[in-house]
């Protein structure tokens, strides 16, 4: 039997940080994918000849800066241009609304009074969201006794509160587990930058704008940064298969040896303590330290048995809300698609159609029932604009994520499959009249898809809701927020542990250093 | 003329209760009432011959035992009688109940679950344990977390130490009992929809979210802290009607030397040097008052008494903010013989109790749509009630009472007034739910009241008809409610209190923030709140 | 989900009309209760004692006596990997508990506290009956997640009688179980009775010689019938839990939600207990090979010294019972609290069940004292009475591992 001073169970972005961290600490580390390919729900993939596409995750906006510096990534082929990406609100008719620069300090197609209205509020919510934005590179403090360093950084985070002055301390308070159409009712009326903002709060949770703590979305969006910029986004270049890559080549220059095709049954437990894994063709690795960057239900449910923990252990792994509602489609586009009232220099941004919070709500009624809305909301992107390799000449790649696509449909995706296709290509057409006729290919990924293809329960992108009760000490169970688990030398280190999913590499970079900081 | 201690405006059952105990303490008390009744939405009235209404509110449960006490309501008449039952009728025909017997709530679960049956002591335990850390902050004022005076530090120390007091197990609990979805939290314990829903329906009443929305978890915690050691969430019948609550309080303070004026409508706040010195009534008429009480709610109050210049912006601004958020409506109807609901066996103590006929979580998720959607439910939620069955003094008789309280009702009808015929849609679709389990139900209507959110609003003054005086969301519970900066019953202008639901710790008829207040102003006094029972001890 | 289908579902809506339910053996009880002197057991009627307490007790001691264990609660658990389950699920190693045999057990929560105790019977290879205190029903099926097995609660379904007392065999023998003599303590066996079988164990809750019967509901009255015959001249008495009581408690033995408070039940988060904290640590087996609910915080509670309670018995001076006294070190110091009381009848000794706070109890065992309030013609007489921790049993009786069975 091999063996090896870790195990990474997945390739994706957080497992190869983790292993990359663990690998540089002098530590012999082995990554095991069971996809041919690594990159997890971060990849890019031809899904028609010719055609290529970030395959999940198509918007940068949070890779940690920690993990940028302490992987080295520039030197590994990351360049994150985070020149001006906007993000684009179509309106039902007209003009578009533009956010320009890091999520919009310049407003384009609003008012004077709109405009200034948003700058207040976005310098509020960027101060809330810098209050908060500590907690991502740490662990959730443990209520069972918090440590020397735990109670300082509390304590530093209510300093920072303290200086924020006494009314915004108030507001910060008051309004950290709001709704956001509140928010947006008390300080904003156009219906395209409210459509925006709801939608931006409450992209890839089952929550509509209406629902309290729907705001927390926002703040985990407007915490993370591209280039030092708050806020800002990207869409890299090569998809995001790229970032996964230079995330990998770092991990490979570290030492860490990376085998994909390699499907983990299990993880060896004895008396308590992780051994290794066992591979579906009954391989066996040796690893005193297992470290999983899957699905927190998956790695236990299933990699290592219910009869290696305790009942209530088992109870809260189910009780873990992770049923997926967003969808992804991928079109491949004879020509560039003209969408009705953007400007031609937004078009290479994020389009976002949510033409207001209400219709937003609207859209998510349907998918608590297992249904979807007939007028979806989504964002769009046209990666081909920025990077033309993606797709043959004078052809373009369109993604868009598409909400509410709850992943257990009354129907089932296998009929439901085609009836969404058709209503987003319904909504893409009224903004983009011709579309459907360029159409070359399609691909539509359901959660139901999602789930089989990456290997993700639920289809759920974030292993987990991101809700307000599945955040901090809470993800992914209460009593195991510290990326520990109750198999000694067994680690999380994906989306499903804190502070959540997105193209981050923090639950990894927060896990590798756990593992670090114990002895052995 | 003639200078007030303390003016209270509105005969409600938090003024009275302020105006009680400002009265016992020794100051001279006017309460001061637009209507010519009193009681506000606690409030028995006659309609029509031989029948009392419980028009507003109909359930006795949330009324703080200390209060009772202190202000000696038994012995000015009030007398409660607990519910007996309590059923969630099924659309196949079935029901589920509620039975005050510990094995005959199990045996009654098992008919639908086993599994359900044996899960609801762990269910109870959990809720207790919440219900025991917030139960003693209800006759707290909630500490300024910006502030650094010692009364605030110290109260924000009690609050830390309190839940420092707590294992992990129960802070992670605390923590997802804030932020979760009844329905979710449910979802944990329970398979069964109908035991969910039976249980769900605490979680939403009197608010405007639905059984899915984050926060509703703690919406149910609202409606069970009647008493923490006894059966979870015991409720009951006044008798009388619920204003035999009120008609107690008011002879207590009037017992006391106290002094109510009705059809005494304040329209304005009278404010000098920024300083209440009295109110003018419609009348013209002018009443002054050392310090101005107001239960009315923080919009009415700070948006209709007072002028605006008066007002630091800020405070205004959050004052506007406040979300009120009229979701309910009410229908009392009389009715010429006791309705029959085939589905109940002969001799069932549900009659006896609160009655649904939302069988599913999703029913009544899909009744809340509605709601944001400005319309009345199509399928509303009904928590029904014929205090008739335990209280003959409410009709004559072989005659009932029958209290509908129904959710959800918009204050706005898709953005317009409420019209007559909207009303009559309301009703309707009230009527016709409970018909749908109770053959012969219309013919025994011989009267109706029914009161959507705009009559809440004319006639008991409760914006948009909100029966909590506003929303039960984190961003306006403790320090928050009903604004950041004046959560302890004070407001910007000197001798102008808060005393209404707007006020920690909410609505119900609890009484707690008209004694909060109350005690406040007497510490503003300097005088003793000796005459206050300490909050109940939890052991 | 579970549904029944809607008729079975309104065909029980009418059990509110009995708030106690009857035994299977109540037609018998009644017929003997002389008292009226009943008390609600988990839904049931239950005698407290039928006709006089202090001869109810000395059947126990002296003949024999049947006490109804019907309401007990009991879970049928069935299938292939019921064996592993059951050794997930519960302390003891289910491995080593061979068909036909019967152990005591308990169960644990993720931190180690227990949510009961109760008898495992293992009725086949992959069949057995769980009998306890409390519904556990959703942590039972939680708990099989991963497992191939059955659960079934099976309360109702199945009556239950223990035979207690020196006699017992002696009426056992004479009701024609032929067999029955081969029964070593924890010994179970099945048994021809009315065209079924009745399900006989060695096992019983008074430090005595006694078996535990179980049969279908519709058998009970016949089962009832053929033992009372047969024990006329044995001196059979049925009993109420006033008698059982005083037996357990010179047994030693504890009850959930008397002794402890079970983990499900505890609304004040410290009142929980790890089994090493209830007396129940001999359970705990660090040989045993899988792991089990709670292993990891109960090893670690051992290894960090973490325990903070501790359950004993005390002998105190003197011989008025020292029910819910409270116990002090030095007089003055308050170190814990009797759950169980009593003056023994048997060891003419006056016992008691206490837990205490750790050191005390464990290592400081000396200068224990409890203080005694008699209420004594409305007065408390305060008494301040020395006490001494020691072993339990506090009755030790050689007929009861007899085998063969005597017939006394």
């Amino acid at each position: 039997m091999t063996s090896y001073d870790a195990i990474v169970v997945g390739g994706g972005h957080n497992g190869l940080v983790a292993a990359t961290l663990l690998a540089k600490a002098g530590r012999k580390v082995i990554v095991l994918e069971a996809a041919d390919a690594i990159g997890g729900a971060a990849r890019t993939e031809a899904f028609a000849p010719g055609f290529r596409v970030s395959a999940l995750a198509h918007v940068l906006n949070r890779l940690h800066p920690d993990v940028v510096r302490d992987l080295d990534l520039a030197r590994h082929g990351l360049s994150l241009d985070a020149g001006d990406m906007p993000t684009v609100a179509l309106a039902e008719d007209g003009e578009a609304l533009v956010m320009h620069g890091a999520y919009g300090e310049r407003l384009a197609g609003a008012s004077a009074a709109e405009a200034e209205a948003w700058s207040g509020l976005r310098a509020q919510l960027f101060r809330y969201a810098g209050i908060l934005k500590p907690f991502l590179a740490r662990r959730p403090p443990d209520l069972a006794g918090l440590s020397m360093g735990e109670t300082a950084s509390l304590a530093k985070a209510g300093l920072a509160l303290r200086r924020l002055g006494r009314e915004d301390m108030r507001d910060f308070l008051r309004m950290l587990l709001m709704n956001v159409t509140d928010v947006l009712d008390e300080h904003l009326e156009d219906r395209r930058l409210r459509g925006l903002i709801a939608f931006d709060a409450v992209l890839g949770s089952h929550l509509g704008p209406r629902s309290p703590t729907s705001l927390l979305g926002l703040y985990y969006r407007l915490a993370g940064e591209i280039g030092g910029r708050p806020g800002a986004q990207a869409l890299p270049k090569g998809g995001m298969g790229a970032v996964t890559a230079a995330i990998a080549a770092a991990a490979t220059a570290a030492g860490v040896i990376i085998r994909t095709g390699a499907i983990v049954a299990r993880i060896g437990v004895d008396r308590g303590r992780a051994t290794g894994v066992t591979l579906a063709d009954g391989e066996e690795i040796g690893a005193a330290t297992v470290v999983s960057g899957i699905n927190p239900r998956t790695t236990f449910l299933e990699l290592v048995g219910t009869r290696a923990v305790d009942t209530g252990f088992v109870r809260k792994l189910g009780n873990i809300r992770m049923k997926g509602d967003a969808a992804k489609l991928h079109l491949a586009l004879d020509r560039l698609p003209a969408f009705r009232g953007v400007p031609a220099d937004a078009l290479k941004g994020r389009l976002v159609i949510a033409p207001s919070d209400e219709h937003v709500e609207r859209a998510f009624n349907p998918s608590k029932y297992g249904a979807f809305s007939p007028e979806p909301v989504m964002e769009i992107t046209i990666p081909s604009l920025s990077d033309p390799s993606l797709a043959p000449a004078g052809a373009h790649v369109l993604s868009a994520v598409v909400q509410y696509a709850p992943y257990q449909l009354k129907e089932g995706w296998e009929a439901g499959r085609p009836k969404l296709q058709a209503a987003i290509l319904a909504r893409l057409e009224a903004h983009a009249p011709g579309i459907g006729r360029s159409v070359l290919h399609s691909e539509l990924l359901t959660p139901a898809d999602i789930e089989r293809r990456y290997r993700m329960p639920g289809g759920h992108w974030h292993h987990g809701e991101l809700q307000a009760d599945q955040m901090l000490m809470s993800r992914p169970v209460a009593g195991w927020s510290g990326y520990d688990t109750p198999v000694d030398g067994l680690f999380l280190c994906g989306a499903g542990s804190h502070p959540g999913g997105g193209v981050s590499g923090a639950p990894g970079l927060n896990a590798a250093r756990t593992i670090l900081a114990r002895r052995g | 003329m003639k200078t007030w201690d303390a003016i209270v405006i509105g005969a409600g059952h938090n003024g009275l209760v302020n105006a009680c105990y400002l009265q016992r303490a020794g100051l001279d008390v006017l309460v001061l009432e637009k209507n010519d009744w009193i009681g506000g939405a606690a409030v028995s009235r006659s309609l029509t011959p031989g029948f009392l209404y419980s028009n507003c509110s109909y359930v006795c449960s949330l009324f703080r035992p200390e209060i009772m006490r202190d202000l000696e309501l038994p012995r000015h008449g009030l007398q409660v009688i607990p519910y007996e039952g309590g059923a969630v009728f099924t659309q196949d025909g079935d029901y589920l109940a509620n039975y005050r017997d510990h094995d005959a709530h199990r045996r009654e679960f098992a008919r639908f679950s086993k599994r359900d049956a044996e899960a609801y002591d762990r269910y109870a335990r959990d809720v207790i344990r919440q219900c025991r850390f917030i139960q003693p902050l209800l006759l707290r004022t909630a500490p300024d977390p910006t502030s650094f005076r010692p009364r605030d530090l110290g109260e924000l120390m009690y609050l830390g130490k309190k839940f420092a007091g707590l294992t992990a197990e129960e802070m992670a609990l605390t923590l997802r009992f804030w932020t979760m979805s009844i329905a979710d939290f449910l979802d944990e314990y329970f398979e069964t929809d109908v035991i969910k829903a039976n249980f769900a329906l605490s979680g939403i009443i009197g608010t405007a979210l639905g059984p899915m929305s984050p926060g509703t978890a703690y919406v149910l915690l609202h409606h069970y802290m009647g008493e923490v050691d006894g059966s979870v969430g015991a409720w009951g019948f006044a008798r009388g009607g619920m204003g035999a609550v009120t008609r107690a309080l008011a002879d207590s303070f009037r017992a006391a030397g106290g002094t109510i004026r009705t059809e005494a409508e304040v329209v304005r706040v009278l404010v000098r040097g920024g300083r209440a010195e009295g109110v003018v009534l419609a009348s013209g008429e002018q009443v002054r008052g050392k310090l101005v009480v107001s239960n009315a709610d923080v919009k009415r109050t700070f948006l209709k008494l007072v002028e605006e210049k008066e007002l630091p912006p800020i405070f205004l601004r959050r004052v506007k903010d406040f979300k009120i958020r009229g979701s309910s409506g009410k229908v009392n109807i009389a009715l010429d013989s006791m309705p029959e609901f085939p589905a109940l066996p002969e001799g069932s103590p549900c009659l006896q109790a609160d009655m649904h006929f939302t069988d599913s979580i999703e029913r009544m998720e899909r009744a809340y749509d509605d709601w944001k959607a400005g319309r009345w439910s199509a399928d509303p939620f009904i928590d029904m009630v014929i205090p008739t069955t335990l209280d003959p003094t409410m009709a004559p008789p072989g005659k009932h009472f029958m209290s509908c309280f129904v959710q959800y009702a918009p204050p706005k009808v898709e953005g317009r007034e409420w019209t007559d015929a909207d009303r009559d849609g309301f009703s309707e679709s009230v009527i016709a739910q409970i018909a749908a389990y109770s053959p012969g139900f219309r013919e025994r209507i011989v009267h109706m009241e029914v009161r959507t959110p705009r009559e809440l609003e004319a006639e008991v003054g409760l914006t948009e008809g909100n029966i909590f005086q506003g929303e039960l969301t984190f961003d306006q519970l403790l320090f928050n409610r009903p604004v950041p900066g004046y959560a302890q019953y004070r407001s910007p202008i000197g001798g102008l209190y808060m005393c209404g639901s707007s006020t920690h710790p909410g609505g119900g008829v609890m009484g707690a923030p008209g004694r909060n207040a109350a005690a406040e102003i007497l510490r503003d006094l300097k005088r003793g709140t000796r005459d206050m029972s300490d909050a109940h001890d939890v052991i | 989900m579970n549904d029944m289908i809607l008729p079975a579902r309104r065909a029980a809506q009418d059990h509110f009309r009995t708030l106690r339910l009857a035994s299977p053996f109540q037609p018998r009880l009644e017929a003997l209760n002389r008292r009226e002197d009943w008390y609600g057991w988990a839904g049931y009627k239950a005698p407290q004692s039928l006709w006089d307490e202090e001869l109810e007790f000395f059947a126990i001691r002296s003949q024999a006596a049947v006490f109804d264990l019907s309401p007990m609660v009991k879970y049928r658990i069935e299938g292939r990997d019921a064996e592993a389950y059951l050794d997930r699920l519960t302390l003891r190693d289910v491995t080593k508990l061979g068909v036909g045999r019967v152990h005591y057990t308990a169960w644990c929560d993720d931190e180690g506290h227990v949510l009961d105790d109760g008898t495992l019977f293992r009725l086949g290879p992959d069949r057995f009956r769980l009998c306890c205190q409390e519904r556990h029903l959703p942590w039972l099926l939680d708990s099989a997640i991963g497992y191939d097995v059955d659960i079934e609660e099976e309360t109702e379904a199945v009556a239950g009688l223990a035979l207690q007392g020196p006699t017992s065999w002696a009426v056992l023998r004479d009701a024609g179980f032929a067999g029955s003599e081969r029964l070593k303590p924890f010994d179970l066996a099945d048994f021809a009775h009315e065209g079924g079988s009745v399900t006989i164990s060695r096992t019983g809750f008074t430090g005595d010689l006694g078996y535990e019967l179980f049969v279908p509901a519709d058998a009970a009255l016949s089962l009832w019938d053929r033992l009372f015959a047969a024990g006329r001249v044995h001196g059979i008495r049925a009993i109420g839990y006033a008698a059982l009581n005083r037996a357990r408690t010179e047994a030693g033995l504890i009850v959930a939600n008397a002794d402890f408070v079970t983990a499900e039940h505890a609304v004040r988060a410290d009142r929980v207990r790890q089994p090493d904290e209830i007396g129940l640590g001999f359970m705990i087996d660090a040989e045993k090979k899988g792991y089990y609910n709670g292993r990891r915080a109960i090893e670690a509670a051992r290894r960090n010294g973490t325990l903070r309670h501790i359950l004993v018995g005390l002998e105190i001076e003197g011989n008025v019972p020292a029910e819910h006294a409270i116990v002090y070190h030095r007089g003055k110091k308050e170190v814990g609290l009797v759950s169980a009381a009593i003056w023994s009848p048997t060891a003419k000794r006056n016992i008691a069940i206490a837990s205490l706070e750790r050191p005390y109890g464990d290592t400081v065992v000396d200068d224990l004292w409890v203080e005694i309030y008699a209420m004594r013609e409305l007065r408390y007489q305060k008494l301040m009475k020395r006490a001494k921790v020691v072993p339990r049993p506090f009755v030790k009786l050689a007929r009861r591992t007899a085998s063969p069975p005597g017939i006394f």
